[in-house]
C-alpha cells in the first residue's frame, strides 16, 4: 500500500495549489451570486481535471483515484466552487461504471455538468421507452447541472428533463436543488448489477469526500497557526499560551490521522476493491466529524475575526458541518461503518 | 518481499512461546537473531540485518498475530540501540549492539527523577570528573526495567554554572557496577516493572560518555526522539483486550454487539486504531523514502495514548458489571482490570500528553514557545521541582 504522494502525485498537487490560488474566487458565488466559479471550471476542464479518472476511450484522462483525491484536497483546502464533486465525481464515476459513452465525453470535458439523484424516483417502461416519476430531495449541484443521472429500483437512468428548484444552502459554496419528474422520458443506462454499482459509487463518493475534509482539515490547520503566531494579546503571540498551542497539535494530530485514513483509502480505491468498502466507510466517519471539529476550533481561536462576515473561517465552517451530513449524519456514518465491520471475517 | 514474509510467518509459528519469563525472553530474542530477524534495519556490521523499513513493517504485521515475550528489551531495542547507534563510537556500538540484539543484555534509561520528569534538564545527578573517570552520586526514579537491567543510559549533570541544559552528559553505565543500588517501587497496578536507582560514589572511565562532554541535552533529545517512536509505533499484542477485535468479540460474547450505542463506540475505535496504525505506517515509508519524522513521533505518543483512554471506555460500555468483579480463577477479568489499570501510564511515562502536545506546537507547527524564567540562569541558581537548591 502507498500511503505518500509519488513524485507525479506531487506535481499535480502543485500544479492545482497554483491553479486555485491564482483562479478560484470563491467570493463570486458567496457575495457575487453566481451559482459557482464558472472561470475556474472552465480553467480545470482546460486541464482535463473535470475527466481526471475517466478511461481514456471515454474521453477522460485515466488517472487513478488517488490522483483524483490529490484534487479534491486542494480543492477542499481553497473551498473551491465548483461542482466537481457532483460531475467529475459522482455523475463521472457512474457513467464511467455503466460504460456510457453518450454523455461522459462531455462531462469528462467540462463541457457538461452532471449530478446524481440517489433516491426518490422510480422508472416505467411505456411505449417501449422509460419515464421518471417522484422528486429526489437534495440533489448536489443540481442547480446547475445539465444532465441528470438517476437511480431507481428499476436501475440507471440519465435525461436531461426534470424540473429543478435550486435551494438554499448552509454551505454557500455548494448548491443544491430538488429535482422532480412526472413522466419524463429518461434513457435507460443497462447494467447487470445495478446495485453493486450504487455500492461501489458510494463507496468512491466517500473517499473523495474525505479528500475534501481532508484538504479543508489542512487548510483550517495551517490558516490557525499562522493567526497564532502573528497575533498579540497581553504582550505575547496567541501561539505561546498552551491552551490555544494545545489545540492546535490537537488538530495536526486529527489532520495527520485522517491524512492517513485517507491515503490508504484512495489506494484501495485503485488496488484492493475488496478493502475498499471498509476502508472508505472509515474514512468518511472519521473525518467528517474531524472537520467540522477542526473549523469550530479554527474559528474559535481566531476570536472575533473569525465571526466576521468578511473572513472565510465561516465558510469552513459552514462547508465542513454541511459535508459531515451530506452522505448521511455522523451517526448513520458510524452505523455504515459498524454494518461493514460485522462483514469483516 | 513475499519470500521474507513468508520466513517471517513460518518461524513465528514455530517459535513463539507460551509465557514471558526472563530466561524465555532471552532464548526467544536470540533465537529471532538467529534467525536473521532481530535488528531488521539495523546496520550489519553490528549484528543487525541491514534490511529496510518495508522489512521491518511486514516483520510487524506478522508479529502482530502474536504476543511476543520482547517487553523487556524494548528500552535497548526502541530507545538506547538507536541512540548508541547514533552518537556511539565505533568501540560503543561494537562492544553494546550485538549483545543487546541477541538479547544478552537488558538496558534501561535512566532520566527521570524525583524533581524532574518534564522538566529532564532540571536533574539534579551529579557526575564529577576525578582524573581519566567521572563519580556518579544522585537518585533516579521511574526506572522501567532497571531490576532486571545489565546497563543503564544515564543522563547526569556535569556542570552545574552553566544554564540547565548546557551542562548534562549522557553515559552507558554498568547496572552492576558498585555504586548503584536498585529499589524496585510498586505501580498502581500492584506489579514492580519500574524502580527507583541510586547512585553513590558510582565510578565510571572516561569512554563511558555517550556523545559530548555537555552534549547530553542533545542525546537525550536524540534518544527521546527514538522513544516516542517506538512508544508511539507499538503494535498492539494479539490478546490484548483493549484491541478493537477483542472488544467486539466480548460484546458478541456479552450479548450487547446490537446495541447501537456500542456499535458505534466499536466503530469510532476501529477508526482511531485504524487511523494511528496507517499514521505509522506512512512515517514508516516517508523515513524509507529520505524524511525521519521527527518530532512527528509526537503525534504517535500522543494519539497512542488518546486511543488507550477511548478503548477503556469502550471496554466498560462493553463489560459493564464484568469489568467490576469477577471469579477468581477468571483470567479474562484479570486482563482487563489490568488493562484499565496501566492505561493512565501511556500517558504519563515518555512524556506527557501535555508535553507532547507542547512538542508539536513549537517543533512541528513553530509556534512561539512560551516564556521560561530558566533558560539562562545557571542551574545552581534555580529552584527546582518541588525542592530548592541547596
Ligand atoms: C510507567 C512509567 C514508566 C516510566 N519509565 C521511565 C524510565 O524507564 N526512565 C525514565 O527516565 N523515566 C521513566 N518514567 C518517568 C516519566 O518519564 C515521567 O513520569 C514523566 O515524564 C512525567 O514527569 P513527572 O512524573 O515528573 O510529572 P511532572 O513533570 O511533575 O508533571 C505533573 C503534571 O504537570 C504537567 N506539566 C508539567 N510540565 C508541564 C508544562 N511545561 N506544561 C504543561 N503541563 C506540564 C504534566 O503534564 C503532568 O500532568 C516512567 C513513568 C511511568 C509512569
Amino acid at each position: 500500500m502507498q500511503l505518500v504522494l509519488d513524485d507525479e502525485q506531487r506535481q499535480l498537487r502543485s500544479a492545482v495549489r497554483e491553479l486555485l490560488a491564482d483562479h478560484s474566487d470563491v467570493r463570486s458565488v458567496v457575495d457575487g451570486g453566481a451559482r459557482y466559479d464558472r472561470g475556474l471550471w472552465r480553467r480545470m476542464a482546460d486541464l482535463g481535471l473535470t475527466g481526471l479518472v475517466v478511461p481514456e476511450e471515454l474521453g477522460g484522462a485515466g488517472a487513478g483515484h488517488a490522483d483524483r483525491c490529490v484534487v479534491l484536497e486542494e480543492l477542499g483546502r481553497a473551498l473551491a466552487a465548483v461542482p466537481f464533486l457532483a460531475s467529475a465525481v459522482l455523475a463521472a464515476d457512474v457513467l464511467t461504471a455503466l460504460g456510457d459513452t453518450e454523455v461522459l465525453p462531455a462531462l469528462a470535458a467540462g463541457e457538461k455538468i452532471g449530478a446524481v439523484a440517489l433516491s426518490g424516483v422510480t422508472a416505467t417502461e411505456r411505449d417501449g421507452g422509460w419515464v421518471l416519476d417522484g422528486c429526489a430531495p437534495f440533489v448536489l449541484s443540481g442547480d446547475v447541472a445539465e444532465v441528470f443521472v438517476v437511480h431507481t429500483p428499476a436501475g440507471w437512468f440519465v435525461t436531461a428533463e426534470g424540473r429543478r428548484r435550486a435551494l438554499t444552502t448552509l454551505d454557500p459554496t455548494r448548491g443544491q436543488a430538488k429535482l422532480e419528474f412526472s413522466a419524463t422520458p429518461a434513457r435507460r443506462l443497462e447494467h447487470a448489477d445495478p446495485g453493486a454499482v450504487l455500492e461501489r459509487v458510494r463507496d468512491l463518493a466517500a473517499v473523495a469526500l474525505a479528500a475534501e475534509q481532508a484538504g479543508g482539515i489542512a487548510q483550517v490547520l495551517d490558516t490557525i497557526v499562522g493567526y497564532a503566531k502573528v497575533r498579540v494579546q497581553f504582550g505575547r503571540a496567541i501561539g505561546s499560551y498552551q491552551a490555544v498551542k494545545h489545540a492546535c497539535a490537537e488538530l495536526y494530530s486529527t489532520s495527520e490521522r485522517a491524512g492517513s485514513l485517507l491515503r490508504y483509502a484512495a489506494w484501495a480505491a485503485d488496488h484492493d476493491p475488496d478493502a475498499l468498502p471498509l476502508a472508505a466507510a472509515t474514512a468518511q466517519a472519521f473525518t467528517g466529524p474531524a472537520y467540522f471539529q477542526a473549523a469550530a476550533t479554527g474559528l474559535q481561536l481566531h476570536g472575533g475575526i473569525g465571526y466576521t462576515w468578511e473572513h472565510d473561517a465561516h465558510l469552513y465552517y459552514k462547508r465542513a458541518k454541511s459535508s459531515e451530513l451530506l452522505f448521511g449524519t455522523p451517526g448513520e456514518q458510524w452505523a455504515r461503518l459498524a454494518d461493514r465491520l460485522d462483514r469483516v471475517p | 518481499m513475499t519470500g521474507f514474509r513468508e520466513k517471517v510467518r513460518a518461524w513465528l509459528a514455530a517459535n513463539v512461546p507460551g509465557d514471558e519469563e526472563l530466561a524465555t525472553a532471552k532464548r526467544f530474542q536470540a533465537a529471532l537473531h538467529d534467525a536473521g530477524l532481530a535488528g531488521i534495519t539495523w546496520p550489519k556490521e553490528y549484528g543487525g540485518q541491514g534490511l529496510t523499513a518495508a522489512e521491518q513493517q511486514i516483520f510487524d504485521q506478522e508479529a502482530a498475530n502474536y504476543d511476543l515475550p520482547t517487553s523487556v528489551f524494548r528500552i535497548g531495542m526502541g530507545m538506547c540501540g538507536p541512540t548508541i547507534l547514533d552518537l556511539g563510537t565505533a568501540a560503543q556500538k561494537a562492544r553494546h549492539i550485538p549483545p543487546l540484539l541477541r538479547g544478552e543484555e537488558i538496558w534501561c534509561q535512566l532520566f527521570s527523577e524525583p524533581g524532574a520528569g518534564s522538566d529532564v534538564a532540571s536533574l539534579q545527578t551529579r557526575a564529577v570528573r576525578d582524573g581519566d573517570s567521572w563519580v556518579v552520586n544522585g537518585q533516579k526514579v521511574w526506572t522501567t526495567v532497571a531490576h532486571l537491567a545489565d546497563f543503564g543510559a544515564l543522563l547526569a549533570r556535569t556542570d552545574p554554572d552553566v544554564p540547565k541544559h548546557q551542562g548534562l552528559t549522557m553515559f552507558l553505565i554498568d547496572m552492576h557496577a558498585p555504586g548503584v543500588t536498585v529499589r524496585p517501587l510498586t505501580d498502581m497496578t500492584g506489579r514492580a516493572p519500574f524502580n527507583e536507582v541510586y547512585f553513590a560514589d558510582l565510578r565510571l572511565p572516561a569512554d563511558a560518555v555517550l556523545g559530548q562532554v555537555g552534549g547530553g541535552w542533545a542525546a537525550a533529545v536524540t534518544m527521546l526522539g527514538h522513544e516516542r517512536v517506538s512508544i508511539g509505533g507499538f503494535v498492539r499484542k494479539r490478546h490484548d483486550p483493549l484491541a478493537h477485535a477483542n472488544l467486539a468479540e466480548s460484546a458478541r460474547r456479552y450479548g450487547r454487539d446490537r446495541d447501537p450505542v456500542v456499535r458505534v463506540e466499536l466503530a469510532k475505535l476501529y477508526a482511531a486504531e485504524r487511523a494511528l496504525t496507517l499514521f505509522n505506517a506512512r512515517l514508516r515509508q516517508e523515513a524509507e523514502a529520505g524524511s525521519p519524522p521527527g518530532a512527528r513521533g509526537s503525534v504517535a505518543k500522543l494519539a497512542g495514548a488518546q486511543l488507550q483512554q477511548q478503548a477503556v471506555a469502550v471496554a466498560g460500555l462493553i463489560a459493564g458489571p464484568h469489568a467490576t468483579a469477577w471469579d477468581p480463577d477468571d483470567a479474562a477479568g484479570d486482563e482487563l482490570a489490568l488493562a484499565i489499570n496501566q492505561t493512565p501510564s501511556s500517558s504519563i511515562a515518555g512524556g506527557t500528553d501535555q508535553i507532547q502536545r507542547t512538542i508539536i506546537g513549537d517543533r512541528i507547527l513553530g509556534l512561539p514557545r512560551e516564556p521560561v524564567a530558566d533558560r539562562d540562569v545557571p542551574f545552581r541558581e534555580l529552584r527546582v521541582g518541588t525542592q530548592r537548591p541547596a
